[in-house]
């Protein structure tokens, strides 16, 4: 399940297809709409941003794609996987194997070093010691971390540790890449090295990209489609070229 | 995840808040230390008690008699023969059978009657019982002036120690058991004694000790035989500081014969007036023997091979077997004291763990996101809990054992003091510390149960918001 091929961008089938998906919470008496009524469909290969204000249901939205929660009605439907219908066990394992996600704030375990960080899910994938140390250093020299390795997290820059979750996101060759604002606590150079990386995974290891942002120049900057949410409905879906400069696109 | 990542990740997880898991630990520690402690004693004074008793000799001891015996004066005898297997003459072949018996140590023919002994010209009336050779390594022994007799038929005899006293015309202080046995023996050993008693010859027809062929009983029943008087001397070679009987019931003995000696003399005793037919031919028939039995705990079986041969039996086993309830008691009292502080260790546990969820919430919304399943969070906090249990049961069985220790110590020292013989009665067996270390391990498990349950049922999304 690890070694699943990367599907090509080129391929052009339903990655993610949500049908009306809704999220409400309860707060005491009143109902929050986080998600409601969202249907939208992402191709393989395909690099979307979610965009919205915030409290506009887009990190609702990726926690649904992302198996962390689970619709209130509708439909969310992975590579063929109706969460909604997997048990708390097979959502795990889709976590697992299917979806990588970096986050805003890095979410390294702050007791491990950057290795140990990186390979955790192989040990909840219960790959061999031997094998585990080999994969680290491999997605590690790919973000260019390898000589950092031995540090703890509260020693790297922020920086240094969105590329450790990068590399703990792709240790177990999953199809598709969930980052919910991963520039958000970096400055602008970091940000674009980070955002050249999350492109990098998406062209060259043809990865599904779901990035959550606010900002619209970075996601007019890197995304092939905007899609905007308010108020937990969706508003807008639109096609973007990606202007990086000298991009490949 | 596999166990040996689980483990790391558990012993990680511990090192990482240290004092507070080491606090909890040393709570589990002072549960096993006083699990084991209060075991260890209760333990250590029931291996003391068999101890005692089994060099006493009375729990190992099946008395054997014949049940011809209990039906009294021999009424039962004009019966045409007693079926067999329900009544059997007690005679020698039916001893060596029973010495044969597997288990058996030895069988020897209890031989007690009351006579005279003359000391200085002065007659004295008492009981006289004998021993076998093998009473020698008997705990009444231990404090003996003198020796054990030199053979088994050696004109010898051992004295009691109030016997000596009346010897030598003391009489024993009321309540004041304090004599010397020392000083008793000095003036009586190697003295000499005249022991009148009453012989039960055959009839002057047969020839003494002529095991002949084994008389049918009719032929008993009609034969008869005649008492003659006799005199022995006896030589004192010991003065016994105890009773090496005195839980024999009321036929205390006093006085001391070699057994082959007093076979020998084939003495009248006050059993034979119920079974005339005895004396008929010089073959030796018992009133009762005693079957010592290697072990204790043969005992049962023993008596009832022997009970199915036809005899009737007596031992101590169900006075020991009272006294094992009682420790057994003892023993569960000991073990729920001891449990109570491991109760509250327990909670230690809980508490800590649950202050560790709370602490690491985020941490275990990060492991969901990344694809840890509720089983691997629930595990991850059970191997923290039972890591606990094991290495505070591993300090505690130390922390017990040494408390037993300096317990049994002070304990002797205290003995010493009070000039009374120091002794062990402290033990920790290895199935007490595997019982200690598993029990803690099991306590810390069972009290991880509700910290690793939340702990699994908790939401992503909602921990990863957590600050």
């Amino acid at each position: 399940m690890t070694t699943a091929p990367p599907v090509s961008a080129a391929n052009g089938t339903i990655a993610i297809r949500s049908e009306n998906l809704c999220r409400y919470y309860r707060m005491g008496e009143t109902l929050i709409r986080a998600v409601d009524g969202v249907s939208l469909e992402v191709r393989a290969g395909e690099f979307v941003a979610l965009l919205g204000s915030s409290g506009s249901g887009k990190s609702s939205v990726l926690n649904l794609i992302a198996g962390l929660d689970r619709p209130t009605s509708g439909s969310v439907i992975v590579q063929d996987r109706d969460l909604a219908k997997l048990s708390r066990e097979d959502l795990a394992k889709y976590r697992l194997h299917v979806v990588g996600m970096v986050f805003q704030s890095f979410n390294l375990i702050a007791s491990m070093t950057v290795e140990e960080n990186v390979e955790l899910p192989l040990r909840f994938a219960e790959v061999d010691r031997g094998q585990r140390s080999d994969l680290a250093r491999e997605a590690l020299e790919r973000v260019g971390l390898r000589a950092r390795m031995n540090h703890r997290p509260g020693e790297l820059s922020g920086g240094e540790q969105q590329r450790a979750a990068l590399a703990r996101a792709l240790i177990n060759r999953p199809q598709l890449l969930l980052a919910d604002e991963p520039t958000g606590n970096l400055d602008s150079h970091t940000g674009t090295e980070i955002m050249s990386m999350v492109r990098e995974f998406n062209q060259d290891l043809g990865m599904t990209i779901v990035m959550v942002t606010h900002e619209r120049a970075l996601a007019e900057r890197y995304a092939q489609r905007m899609i905007f949410l308010a108020d937990g409905k969706l508003i807008d879906d639109r096609p973007n070229i990606p202007n990086v400069d000298g991009g490949r696109l | 995840m596999k166990i040996p990542d689980l483990a790391e990740l558990a012993l990680r997880n511990l090192r990482e808040s240290l004092l507070r898991n080491s606090l909890t630990t040393i709570g589990i520690s002072v549960g096993v230390a006083s699990l084991v402690a209060m075991l260890s004693l209760g333990i250590g004074l029931q291996q003391l008690a068999s101890r005692r008793l089994v060099k006493s000799g009375l729990f190992d001891t099946v008395v054997v008699s014949s049940r011809r015996d209990l039906r009294g004066m021999g009424r039962e005898q004009q019966r045409e023969g007693p079926s067999p297997g329900e009544s059997r003459v007690l005679d020698e072949p039916a001893r060596l059978e029973i010495e044969h018996l597997p288990n058996v140590i030895e069988a020897y023919p209890d031989i007690r009657f009351i006579t005279e002994l003359r000391y200085d010209d002065k007659p004295h009336l008492t009981m006289i019982s004998a021993l076998p050779s093998s009473a020698k390594s008997n705990d009444a022994f231990e404090g003996m002036q003198g020796n054990f007799f030199s053979s088994d038929t050696a004109p010898e005899v051992i004295l009691q120690k109030t016997f000596a006293e009346e010897l030598l015309g003391k009489t024993p202080a009321r309540g004041v058991d304090e004599t010397n046995v020392a000083d008793l023996a000095k003036p009586l050993l190697g003295k000499e004694l005249v022991m009148r008693y009453a012989q039960r010859a055959a009839s002057p027809t047969q020839p003494p000790l002529a095991a002949a062929e084994p008389a049918a009983d009719s032929r008993l029943a009609e034969a008869s035989y005649s008492v003659v008087s006799r005199e022995q001397k006896l030589k004192i070679v010991g003065v016994a500081d105890l009773d090496p009987e005195s839980m024999r019931g009321p036929t205390r003995a006093k006085v001391f014969l070699p057994l082959t000696l007093a076979e020998r003399l084939h003495v009248m005793q006050p059993t034979d007036l119920r079974e005339i037919s005895r004396a008929a031919s010089d073959q030796p028939v018992y009133s009762s023997i005693s079957v010592r039995v290697k072990n204790p705990t043969q005992v049962q079986a023993v008596e009832d091979t022997i009970k199915k041969m036809g005899f009737t039996t007596f031992s101590l086993l169900d006075a020991s077997q009272s006294l094992r309830t009682f420790f057994r008691v003892l023993d569960l009292f000991l073990l729920i004291f001891g449990s109570l502080a491991l109760a509250v260790a327990s909670i230690g546990i809980v508490n800590t763990l649950v202050m560790a969820i709370l602490e690491r919430r985020r941490e275990i919304g990060i492991m969901k996101a990344i694809g840890a399943s509720d089983g691997d969070v629930k595990k991850l906090f059970f191997a923290e809990a039972g890591a606990m249990g094991i290495l505070g049961g591993v300090v505690g069985v130390a922390l017990g054992w040494a408390i037993g220790r300096i317990i049994n110590l002070g304990t002797n020292v205290y003995l010493r003091r009070e000039s009374l013989t120091p002794d062990n009665f402290w033990s920790v067996p290895w199935w007490l510390v595997a019982l200690a270390i598993g029990f803690s391990f099991l306590v810390s498990l069972v009290s991880g149960l509700y910290p690793a349950a939340r702990a699994a049922k908790l939401d992503p999304v909602q921990a990863l918001r957590y600050e």
